[in-house]
């Protein structure tokens, strides 16, 4: 389907011959199942994309930075005013310009099919591609009104069946429940709701969250929550089609004038996830097995948590490997220090075990075995997301799992006695702001370097800690700026000396 | 590294060969967790040299050493398992008869009914012939990707090698033995049955009555109430009929779920499903690992009405967690009401050594006398129910159940350390299995050997030959195997028919 389009939208050379029929745009909310057939010069091509990455970019990096649904939206309204602008049908009416809803949907799905043939080459891209497009189509879903969303539920076919009210009266008591979100609904709220019945399958992220009631495989879903059933349809359908396009892309490459266009698209999308310097780390000249226990201070909690109990238990499970492992790697560990430094930690360990069982996932995450992928040390998003502790593990984020009590004890451990910090860390781990926790201790502990402008803070327009790296990183900075003072006070009070002599 | 006399397993480090760097992981993470914790003796949390000798090696996969050598400590330290069945060891390095694993091969291990349960059809289907095998030879060797054209070539393989194990993957879209001609586009998973695991490792924080690899009836009890409330998830809420649990040798089990809608499943809805049934969560620092928000889901309503029938006898008499001071302590961490945790406190201190039973019983006794002004009875009762949660409620090992291309020990193999045969378990009464009854494979080659005695002189030519396993105590568990596979044959074909129906084609294979 993509292909025969984009053939024939490359292989014409002269325009305005058999101009495509131009397709109307009746409603705001695009699902992008159809792709675009008319003609576009190149420089749109070019600059509507260039647009439409600019909101990307953003919607990206806001994800990065932990912010919650209501903070993005604040962040990439202006953008998408400036350069996405989707007016509702309504605009029209009032007498605008006739074309201006037209260009401005005709511009909204050009774009995003462009976008598809730049960044459907890898998994990778895919992946990010489709999370920053359904974080998209979220905003612009909950901001349409009620009509605009029920014209795309009855366009599109989702497989819903309604529950009838006769079902929904013996299944009553089922509905009232309480998840980790949303307090239970009352008997009111759910007489007044309606249900409809789906494949579990289609509901995954309901199903995860046990937000819906689940029977023989069939989930019973609150209208309340059908944007989630939108959504996972939009997301899944565009990762399906991005690797059609993924697979139909190579017979494009013909053309000569798209492809430095969608290449150069691609690497415009730059992740903006902390990414430390691996080969030599914040301090230069790499870092030796011998000095990571003189480092720690400037470790996060986390990383903290995981040192000492490797300390203490001469070991650390597989998921505490990881994440320590790659997180020393991005303070410039090399592979050699770190096979030391975990043969070293293994006290206890006959050399044979080590060498056969855990030697080979070091150099894995170095990237000199199996599918030798260079690992990157793993970000706050990822640490909130991945494996989450076991019973007797320590990885993780500590914000996130330690019970209060004993984050107060490990936070007073690391000299934050201040009680009103701590009454804010507490408050910020009970509104799920573990980011936040984690830079209000990075604020406080590093106070007292005099002298020395503090790098991360909870303050406005101040870097907040999304990555264990960025923490160490910025610490280090901070150390070195103080001996920096320290040093030039200390040859100033000698000059100062020398002048009274 | 240990040598690579299998060119396969040098093989198994190829690029092309790693199906993603997750799923790498995630397998070898398995692997780790089982020997982690033998390498660890007396750790703070109390672990001693005995403990976790044994991992339940049960889902190991991508590496190039298997567990079971280098420990000749662990078996001088006999676990009752190993008394119960003392098996004849040849070697110090593997903990069964060499001569006995021929005999079960050859004779015992139904090839057939494994090839019919992974095909669903009387003739070889891709199911089968693109579905990946691992074996785990007795030198530690691991041979990934094999695959078999039939069920007679699979166990012929299998009784040349005499692996100490071997192990189930996916069904991947073309031969497995060809992933080194192919595009890796070409070569990638498609579909395997959604598996759980439940190993006793994960409980050893909360039993009381034994260690490490050790296992008895009343530890038992703990894999059986999580059978129970995990058969009926799975067939109520998610509507699978074809659940197939497996013992997985030594201490914990499998589950296996077969209907066509689960094999398909892709990663995310399989780690969807994983976290559905996850209720305990936190690490080692998280005081409190139930944290669920009321009214409860319908689901956990119906797991705790189920794990409350087994909680007096399995927790509170059998393994009386809060008779210490310092068990008492920890049941004070899970209540919510301070005044009443202080009258609680006096109380024990007064009567130490108080069973768990009676110190369950003071917490309603002391609150309705109204010892406490701050009590808030709801809490309480939640409290109560969390901690059922948390001392009953199936753990899981996660990570299994959330790859399409884990790898996981099939029904029938012999455990390494313990000699038992994995068989199943019926899902639906799992309290009549007793893992101590499981037939070990030295125990079966005797019995093989003394029906043929007795019957060798008394057999007529025209009298109906018994199938080998039919003469042994393995009898019950294959016939109950041969059921469960007829059944998903049954609704296999049933469904392909009706497939072929709609397609309007005839059914040709």
């Amino acid at each position: 389907m993509f292909r025969t389009q984009k053939k024939r939208a490359l292989e014409r050379t002269t325009f305005g011959q058999e101009v495509e029929r131009e397709q109307a745009y009746p409603d705001r909310l695009n699902m992008y199942l159809t792709p675009p057939l008319s003609e576009i010069t190149i420089d749109q091509f070019e600059e509507w994309a260039v647009d439409r990455l600019r909101v990307l970019g953003e919607i990206e990096s806001c994800m990065f930075r932990n912010r919650n649904i209501r903070q993005v939206e604040q962040s990439v309204r202006p953008l998408l005013e400036k350069y996405l602008p989707l007016s509702p049908n309504s605009t029209n009416s009032r007498g605008n310009k006739d074309n201006q809803l037209e260009e401005e949907r005709k511009k909204d799905h050009y774009s995003h099919f462009i976008l598809r043939l730049a960044f459907c080459r890898s998994e990778e891209l895919r992946h990010r591609f489709v999370k920053a497009e359904s974080l998209l189509f979220r905003l612009r879903y909950t901001a349409a009104d009620a009509a605009e969303q029920q014209t795309l539920l009855s366009k599109h076919d989702f497989g819903w069946t309604p529950v009838s009210e006769d079902e929904k009266q013996t299944l009553f008591d089922k509905f009232s429940f309480a998840t980790e979100t949303l307090t239970a609904p009352t008997d009111k709220m759910i007489a007044a709701e309606n249900y409809f019945k789906v494949p579990f399958e289609r509901v995954t992220e309901l199903i995860e969250s046990r937000r819906v009631y689940l029977s023989k495989g069939v989930a019973y879903v609150p209208s309340s929550l059908q944007l989630s059933l939108v959504l996972t349809e939009f997301s899944d359908k565009l990762e399906r089609m991005l690797e059609i396009t993924a697979r139909a892309l190579p017979r494009l490459d013909e053309d000569d004038r798209l492809v430095p266009i969608l290449n150069h698209l691609s690497k415009g999308f730059v992740a903006s996830e902390y990414n430390p310097d691996i080969n030599s780390g914040v301090l230069g000249g790499g870092v030796t097995a011998a000095q990571v226990d003189s480092l720690v201070e400037h470790m996060p909690l986390c990383m903290r948590t995981m040192h000492q109990a490797l300390r203490r238990d001469h070991h650390l499970r597989y998921h505490g490997r990881q994440q320590y492992g790659l997180f020393l790697k991005g303070i410039g560990l090399s592979v050699e220090e770190a096979l030391i430094f975990w043969r070293n930690s293994f006290s206890n360990m006959v050399e044979d075990k080590f060498q056969k069982e855990y030697r080979y996932n070091i150099r894995h995450n170095y990237g000199l075995e199996g599918s030798r992928k260079n690992y990157k040390p793993l970000g706050c998003q990822q640490i909130l997301s991945d494996a989450a502790p076991g019973p007797i593990d320590h990885h993780g984020c500590p914000y996130r799992y330690f019970s209060e009590d004993n984050l107060v004890a490990s936070l007073e451990g690391m000299g934050v006695r201040d009680a009103s910090t701590l009454r804010s860390v507490k408050e910020d781990v009970r509104t799920k702001q573990y980011h936040v926790a984690c830079t209000r201790v990075f604020e406080i502990t590093h106070k007292s370097l005099h002298g020395v402008k503090s790098l991360i803070g909870t303050g406005v327009g101040m870097e907040s800690i999304t990555h264990p790296n960025l923490y160490f990183d910025r610490s280090i900075q901070m150390a070195k700026e103080a001996q920096k003072i320290e040093q030039a006070s200390d040859d100033n009070s000698v000059t100062a000396a020398a002048a009274v002599a | 590294m240990p040598s690579f006399d299998v060119d396969d397993k040098a093989a198994g480090r190829d690029p092309t060969e790693t199906s993603s760097p997750q799923s790498q992981s995630s397998v070898v993470h398995q692997f780790d967790e089982s020997i982690q914790t033998s390498s660890s003796p007396s750790t703070e949390r109390g672990f001693d040299l005995d403990r976790f000798e044994f991992p339940d090696d049960d889902e190991l996969a991508e590496l190039e050493t298997s567990t079971s050598t280098e420990r000749p400590r662990t078996r001088a330290a006999a676990t009752p398992v190993a008394i119960a069945a003392p098996l004849p060891i040849s070697s110090p390095s593997n903990g069964f008869d060499a001569n006995d694993m021929p005999v079960f091969y050859q004779r015992l291990m139904p090839f057939k009914e494994i090839f019919n349960w992974l095909n669903h059809f009387p003739s070889p289907t891709p199911s089968f012939t693109n579905r990946e095998i691992a074996f785990t030879l007795q030198n530690d060797a691991y041979l990934r990707y094999q695959a078999f054209p039939t069920y007679d070539a699979f166990k012929k393989e299998v009784v040349r090698l005499l692996p100490s194990r071997f192990e189930i993957g996916p069904v991947y879209s073309a031969n497995p033995r060809d992933r080194k001609i192919l595009r890796k586009a070409a070569f990638r998973p498609l579909e395997k049955e959604l598996v759980f695991d439940i190993d006793m490792t994960d409980y050893d924080e909360i039993r009381t009555c034994c260690q490490g690899t050790k296992i008895c009836s009343k530890c038992w009890t703990f894999i059986t109430v999580a059978i129970k409330v995990m058969d009926v998830t799975l067939r109520e809420d998610f509507g699978y009929e074809h659940i197939l649990w497996v013992y997985s040798g030594r201490r914990g089990a499998h589950a296996w779920v077969c209907d066509k809608r689960a094999r398909v499943l892709d990663d995310s809805k399989r780690r969807a499903i994983a976290s559905y049934f996850e209720v305990l969560k936190g690490g080692a620092l998280s005081s409190k690992k139930v944290n669920l928000r009321r009214p409860l889901h319908p689901f956990i309503a119906r797991s705790l009405n189920i794990l409350r029938d087994s909680f007096k006898q399995a927790i509170l008499i059998d393994q009386d967690p809060w008779r210490s001071q310092k068990g008492a302590e920890k049941l004070l961490a899970l209540l919510p009401d301070r005044e009443l945790n202080d009258e609680l406190r006096k109380k024990w201190e007064m009567y130490p050594e108080e069973p768990s039973l009676q110190k369950w019983a003071d917490i309603d006794t002391l609150a309705e006398q109204g010892v406490s002004s701050t009590l808030d009875t709801k809490l309480l009762m939640e409290a109560k129910q969390d901690i059922i949660l948390e001392y009953l409620y199936p753990r899981l090992d996660a990570e299994v159940s959330k790859h399409l291309n884990h790898l996981l020990k099939s029904p029938f193999c012999v455990h390494p350390g313990t000699g038992r045969v994995c068989v199943p378990i019926n899902g639906v009464r799992p309290e009549t299995f007793d893992p101590l009854d499981v037939p070990t494979v030295g125990q079966l080659s005797a019995e093989i050997n003394e029906w043929d005695s007795i019957h060798k002189a008394s057999e007529t030519p025209d009298k109906e030959k018994l199938a080998d396993f039919e003469k042994t105590s393995l009898k019950p568990y294959v016939e109950y195997f041969h059921r469960f596979v007829s059944n998903l044959t049954k609704e296999e074909m049933r469904q392909k028919r009706q497939r072929g129906v709609e397609a309007g084609e005839s059914l040709d294979f």
